[in-house]
């Protein structure tokens, strides 16, 4: 049975201030459920990155809820929505943002580390995960050393290490060749088929259509339709 | 490894030039901050080297005495009234002052005298590399410290030369008794002494009192005070207190010193800050990922911290071995450079506190960072 991970209501979301202000989100719903890999698609500045900020507690809506694991937001303060993030949340970013001094092995256990986990506890696991994501032989290799899909894979590997129930991916094919590309998302797929996890991805990507479960269509920080 | 002290510790030596600069300003400032102290500390030491070295349960002072070089003088007559108070058994005057030593060669140059005769328990001088005390004893007796030869042209024992026209003769050489004046000290009886400096021998500068075993002090010190007439009965404490004030606070030595270390540890903090500033700046990326992988704020001010505490150790270490290599150096001067553990360890603390300072800056512009920005990089 699949669980709702993440879940926005009438989310509006304006970003910026005085002249600058513009309303990114204007009343969009969705719901992230476990056991799926859904595709937020949609022209550049249709709110798809906003959405994936509000839905992943970096951003709080101006009106309407976020509840993750059934656990509404409002209100919760930056500090509650840190703990949200690293207990709930995974993030794949499209230029990977690993920490350039640090190897693979320790990009990953980083995700562990800001828990609080045991440092001998997070090695085994980071190194473990690490090897699902096929790079047990470059734990030690630091980010300069890898090609643009190792380094996603690491992202991933990072973004699934503390068993976050969201996975949230924004363009993470955006910046590799289609064999890369192809690579990355069947990992990501293959996370996607725990009834527990959601997985979101932002795209531009019309490639990667044949992995998702859902598709959504985003205009003018609405949704316009679903597949 | 913790992974905080390895983020840190790479973040730190990433940019290696940055680094060294880093560095450079906390030793540069943590070397003022060491001389300036350790003068200090110096200064204060040699401000009461007579009085740590007068065996004196009270000193009787004329009063309004500033320091143990004042010129102020009592009557001889109040040995006899100070005796008589219940508890004294001795009250042994003591005769200082500058006057002038005839230089061999030509001309003069100024010396304090200390008087004092040497078959009583008065102001002695110690160190003595050459003759003994006895032979202050003979007529015209004078000793000397080896490190002013040169100033007084004398070359050792047997030389002789005149006090203000009358002889001395160099009859004991001591080592390391210098006078933070720079001015040499010449130790000779009390009657020589008060010749030397043309005061009236029933004149003298202070009295050491003894007071018999079980008495208490502060019985003898009201005595003599209802005894005597102008004058202040201090215990060597309270002396040595009252010099190292009048000559570190009331001429503003001490407050010149203090403000050089005040603008050593400024120095130190502003470089130190703008470094770790610049250094956070360049990983605001990596600091937003943080933020975005939830991180809380404690952890990323944890990393902060800690890249200052290792530039403050580093630093430190540095600048207490050239710390040490100065206070070697200094060691034979007029006013050598003193590095005790206590200050060492205050300097250490005062290190880390100017590096925790310091991290503020690029804490406060961590703490701004929105993880929404990684979205956009």
């Amino acid at each position: 049975m699949t669980e709702l991970v993440i879940e926005a209501i009438d989310v509006v979301k304006f970003l910026g201030a005085g002249a600058s202000r513009v309303q990114a989100l204007k009343g969009v719903s969705l719901s992230l459920a476990g056991g799926g890999l859904t595709l937020l698609m949609g022209p550049s500045g249709s709110g798809k990155t906003t959405l994936l900020s509000v839905l992943g507690c970096m951003l709080t809506p101006t009106q309407g809820t976020i509840r993750v694991l059934g656990r509404c937001t409002t209100g919760a303060r930056s500090g509650e929505l840190a703990k949200l993030r690293r207990d709930h949340v995974g993030f794949v970013f499209q230029s990977y943002h690993l920490f350039p001094t640090l190897s693979a092995v320790d990009n990953v256990r980083l995700a562990l580390d800001v828990r609080g986990e045991p440092a001998d506890r997070a090695l085994a696991r980071a190194t473990d995960v690490l090897a699902t994501v096929g790079l047990a032989h470059k734990a030690h290799a630091f980010p300069r050393e890898l090609s643009g899909g190792e380094q996603q894979r690491v992202a991933i590997a990072r973004a699934i290490v503390g068993d976050a129930s969201a996975i949230l991916a924004d363009e993470p094919t955006g910046a590799l060749d289609s064999e890369n590309g192809h690579a990355v998302m069947t990992i990501l797929a293959k996370i996607a088929q725990d009834p527990s996890r959601g997985v979101l991805v932002v795209t531009h990507d019309p490639r990667i259509l044949p992995f998702a479960t859902r598709v959504i269509h985003m205009e003018d920080g609405r949704i316009r339709s679903e597949e | 490894m913790s992974l905080i002290f390895k983020l840190a510790s790479r973040n730190l030596l990433q940019d290696r030039l940055r680094f060294v600069a880093t560095v450079i300003g906390i030793v540069f400032s943590i070397v003022l901050v060491t001389i300036q102290m350790g003068l200090f500390l110096s200064f204060e030491r040699m401000v009461t080297t007579m009085i740590d070295h007068a065996p004196a349960d009270l000193w009787i002072v004329p009063l309004g005495t500033k320091c143990f070089e004042d010129p102020s003088l009592l009557d001889e007559d109040d040995r006899g009234r100070a005796l008589s108070v219940a508890g004294v058994t001795e009250a042994i005057p003591v005769v200082i002052g500058f006057t002038a030593w005839a230089v061999p060669g030509g001309g003069t140059t100024p010396v304090f005298i200390v008087g004092s005769n040497a078959n009583v328990a008065g102001l002695h001088p110690w160190n003595f590399v050459a003759g003994d005390l006895d032979a202050l004893s003979t007529p015209d007796a004078v000793a000397i410290d080896r490190t002013y030869f040169a100033r007084l042209g004398v070359t050792g024992i047997g030389d002789s030369t005149e006090i203000r026209d009358q002889r001395a003769q160099v009859v004991a050489v001591t080592s390391g008794i210098r006078s933070f004046t720079t001015t040499p000290y010449v130790f000779t009886s009390l009657g020589r002494a008060q010749a030397y400096m043309g005061t009236s021998p029933d004149r003298v500068s202070y009295f050491l009192v003894h007071v018999a075993a079980g008495t208490d002090i502060a019985s003898a010190r009201k005595g003599l005070l209802a005894s005597l007439s102008k004058v202040e009965v201090l215990t060597p404490a309270e002396f040595r207190t009252r010099s190292r004030a009048f000559w570190l606070f009331g001429t503003g030595a001490g407050a010149a010193l203090f403000a050089g270390a005040l603008l050593g540890t400024i120095v130190g903090t502003v470089i130190v800050a703008q470094t770790l500033y610049s250094s956070t700046k360049d990983h605001l990326n990596e600091f937003a990922t943080l933020r975005a992988i939830g991180s809380s704020s404690l952890y990323i001010h944890k990393v902060i911290i800690c890249q200052a505490l290792l530039s403050a150790v580093i630093g430190f270490s540095l600048a207490a071995a050239i710390g040490l290599l100065v206070v070697e150096l200094t060691e034979q001067t007029a006013l050598p450079i003193v590095m005790t553990p206590a200050l060492t360890a205050c300097l250490f603390l005062l290190t880390v506190l100017m590096c925790i300072a310091s991290a503020m800056s690029a804490i406060v512009q961590v703490i701004r960072i929105d993880p929404a920005q990684v979205f956009k990089q």
